[in-house]
């Protein structure tokens, strides 16, 4: 078992002629992930790696049964290329492109929710089943099969958490990258959630860092809802107030937003928080009894 | 992407938000040329990107032109908060009845823009969130209908109670937000909104920031962009695809992605060491720009020793290493450099180092340690 995505999963990808878009389409492909097709407008009826392209999304989801979309186009057009996957009826998007405008994630939300629409990102990684399915630019060597899951708004912070977990004896079900932006699609609390329903999940990660309180929301959730042990790392937290650390969502904003109070949420849920990255493994390890 | 006072007052009359009449300045003689001797009553304010100029001196009343020019040589060139004041707004100064606060934010937790409103204006609304959050109206706004009218009536309704000031305010929340949207912003407030003893609905002071990822298609607003010399370092970064932030430790950090660049960041301070910066280069292994990197980094003085933090995803090691190899051949520095590599390829990475000589080292924390050691020597 695992969530959102498995070896069924039959993806396309979005911008898939571009330099990036090819590149992970082939990627995926030899981790072994269904990538059924692409898209670029103008370009339907050629290959890329052996893969069939398509000039809209409707048209690919019509010819293949795609249920997934990987989006690589550029910044401007990701939003109309979200609402695109939205609108031919697929049932999760992820969205890899970089400094998508907060505006244009803002518009598409009320899409996603009439249609029924999960999305992953914007400025995201992707997200791995181990051994079933990889959508978007992760490092599949990293992973190794097992039972955590890892949720992360980071992108080689998570694979630096995998590669510690890997080597430690704890392999992996599925872990996600949502993104490091402001406004973006799946977030903590929906995915602790499946991972609390995921029966091949016995305990989880979660990286988090400053800016927003996703992760304080994430604490309440688990302090309600949660029977699977959940350890945590908070990156940023020598950061100063104001200041964009690389992520857009990574910002300290009128004192709200600051690692010491997401540390003391954890800390009142009774999840572990590891001061620096290579405690996660041990600590994970002592939650599980191992 | 942040503006002035002066400048967000400019885009407010474009859009018919009423303000009081003024002009920015930027020397005394200007000063002394422009601002007519009518004996009006004036505000003389510094404009500057930060917070609590009131309380630093750099908002002044003035009776009469000789105090105007005498509050404009005292504001300009004076410091607030480290930042250098090089112009003032000098506008009417205002009858004040009543002091309230409006803005728009794009809100994390709702995905939407989330209308505020407070009866408290004129103070920090951070403070007033703070000690008696009940005090501010929140609404998110619907991003298919934008923000309709009655719904910019039901919030002036809780503002004021003279239909024909709720009519005017009602006005500035829907212009407002059209501005607020057509600008890209992340966050445009007015505050204090002000009532008049004449019963004008009047914006007295303004802040807008922009969204960065949208600039692109902000020209007018980019043209409007003014930084300091350290801001000007963290866009020419920017442009060569780095993000840098300068802080004021002595251990520079080049990482690769924002979220490690941040627990590098953390863990030389968890170790007792102090970082010199943020820098993330991103996912590229290009000599060229781990070249450009270096430079930024040693052109901070305070810095005493690097850590270059590196961990292969997609990009490996041997390649990032090469690139590495390269770009310390062209840099000239004494600086103690320490070089940690992990992730796809890396063996192969730290091979090629070694033949430079440089210190490497296997686990982030050991990097940490050893560039805090390396920065006391």
């Amino acid at each position: 078992m695992s969530i959102l995505i498995n070896k069924d999963t039959k993806v396309i990808v979005q911008g898939i002629t571009g330099r990036d878009g090819g590149f992970h389409a082939s990627k995926m492909k030899a981790y072994g992930t269904n990538v059924v097709g692409g898209i670029s407008p103008g370009k339907g009826g050629t290959e890329v790696d052996g893969v069939p392209v398509f000039n809209t999304v409707e048209d690919a989801v019509k010819a293949t049964g795609a249920n997934a979309s990987v989006i690589f186009v550029p910044a401007a057009f990701a939003g109309d290329a979200i609402l695109e996957a939205s609108y031919a009826g697929v049932d999760l998007v992820i969205c890899i492109t970089e400094g998508v405008p907060v505006k244009d994630m803002i518009r598409v939300t009320p899409v996603l929710k009439q249609n029924g629409t999960k999305m992953i990102g914007a400025n995201c990684p992707g997200l791995i089943t181990v051994e079933e399915c990889l959508i978007g630019i992760l490092p599949g060597n990293i992973f190794k099969k097992g039972n955590i899951g890892l949720i992360s708004r980071s992108g080689t912070l998570t694979y630096e958490v995998v590669d510690m977990l890997t080597r430690a004896g704890l392999g992996q079900t599925t872990c996600v990258g949502i993104g490091g932006d402001s406004v973006s699609g799946l977030y903590f609390k929906d995915l602790l959630e499946m991972y609390e329903n995921d029966p091949a999940t016995e305990g989880v990660v979660l990286i988090g860092e400053i800016g927003g309180d996703a992760e304080e929301q994430a604490a309440q959730f688990i302090k309600d809802k949660m029977t699977k042990p959940v350890v945590a790392f908070i990156a940023g937290q020598s950061a100063p107030p104001g200041k964009r650390m690389g992520h857009a969502g990574a910002i300290i904003s009128s004192g709200s937003g600051t690692a010491a109070e997401k540390i003391k949420a954890f800390a009142a849920a009774g999840v572990p928080v590891a001061k620096e990255p290579g405690e996660i493994p041990g600590l994970m390890k002592e939650k599980l009894g191992l | 992407m942040k503006i002035h006072e002066y400048q967000a007052r400019d885009l407010f009359r474009k859009y018919g938000i009423p303000v009081p009449d003024g002009d920015v300045y930027h020397s005394v003689d200007e000063v002394k040329k422009s601002v007519s001797d009518d004996g009006k009553l004036r505000v003389v304010k510094a404009q500057v990107h930060v917070g609590g100029r009131g309380k630093a001196g750099g908002v002044k009343l003035a009776h009469n032109k000789a105090e105007v020019i005498e509050h404009a040589e005292s504001i300009l060139g004076m410091d607030i908060k480290g930042l250098t004041v090089e112009k003032v707004l000098i506008a009417d100064a205002v009858d004040i009845e009543k002091e309230f606060y409006i803005g728009f934010v794009n809100d994390r937790n709702t995905k939407s823009v989330t209308l505020m409103a407070s009866a408290e204006g004129g103070v920090e609304i951070e403070e007033v969130a703070r000690v008696s959050p009940e005090k501010i109206i929140k609404m998110p706004v619907d991003a298919t209908q934008g923000l309709m009218d009655w719904q910019a009536r039901k919030i002036a309704l809780q503002l004021f109670s003279d239909p024909k000031q709720v009519r005017q305010a009602a006005a500035v929340l829907v212009k407002l937000y059209n501005l607020y949207q057509d600008t890209d912003c992340s966050l445009a407030e007015i505050n204090p909104l002000v009532l008049t003893p004449d019963k004008k609905v009047l914006a007295i002071d303004g802040k807008m920031n922009f969204d960065d990822n949208a600039l692109f298609r902000q020209k007018e607003i980019v043209a409007m962009r003014e930084v300091t010399e350290d801001e000007q370092k963290e866009l020419d970064a920017t442009e060569k695809g780095l993000s840098y932030i300068k802080l004021d430790g002595n251990i520079g950090c080049m990482v690769n992605g924002a979220g490690l660049a941040m627990a590098t960041m953390d863990m030389i301070k968890l170790y007792g060491g102090d970082p010199a910066n943020f820098l993330d280069i991103g996912g590229s292994s290009n000599p060229e720009k781990v070249i450009e990197a270096m430079n930024i980094l040693l052109s901070d003085k305070n810095v005493s020793a690097v850590m270059i933090n590196i961990f292969g995803g997609i990009t490996r090691c041997d390649d990032v290493a090469r690139g590495l190899v390269a770009a310390l051949d062209v840099i000239e520095t004494d600086i103690p450099i320490v070089i940690r590599l992990s992730g796809t390829n890396a063996k192969e990475g730290l091979e090629i180092i070694k033949e430079t000589g440089l210190p490497t080292v296997e686990t982030m924390s050991e990097a940490a340690k050893k560039a805090i050691e390396l920065s006391t020597k």
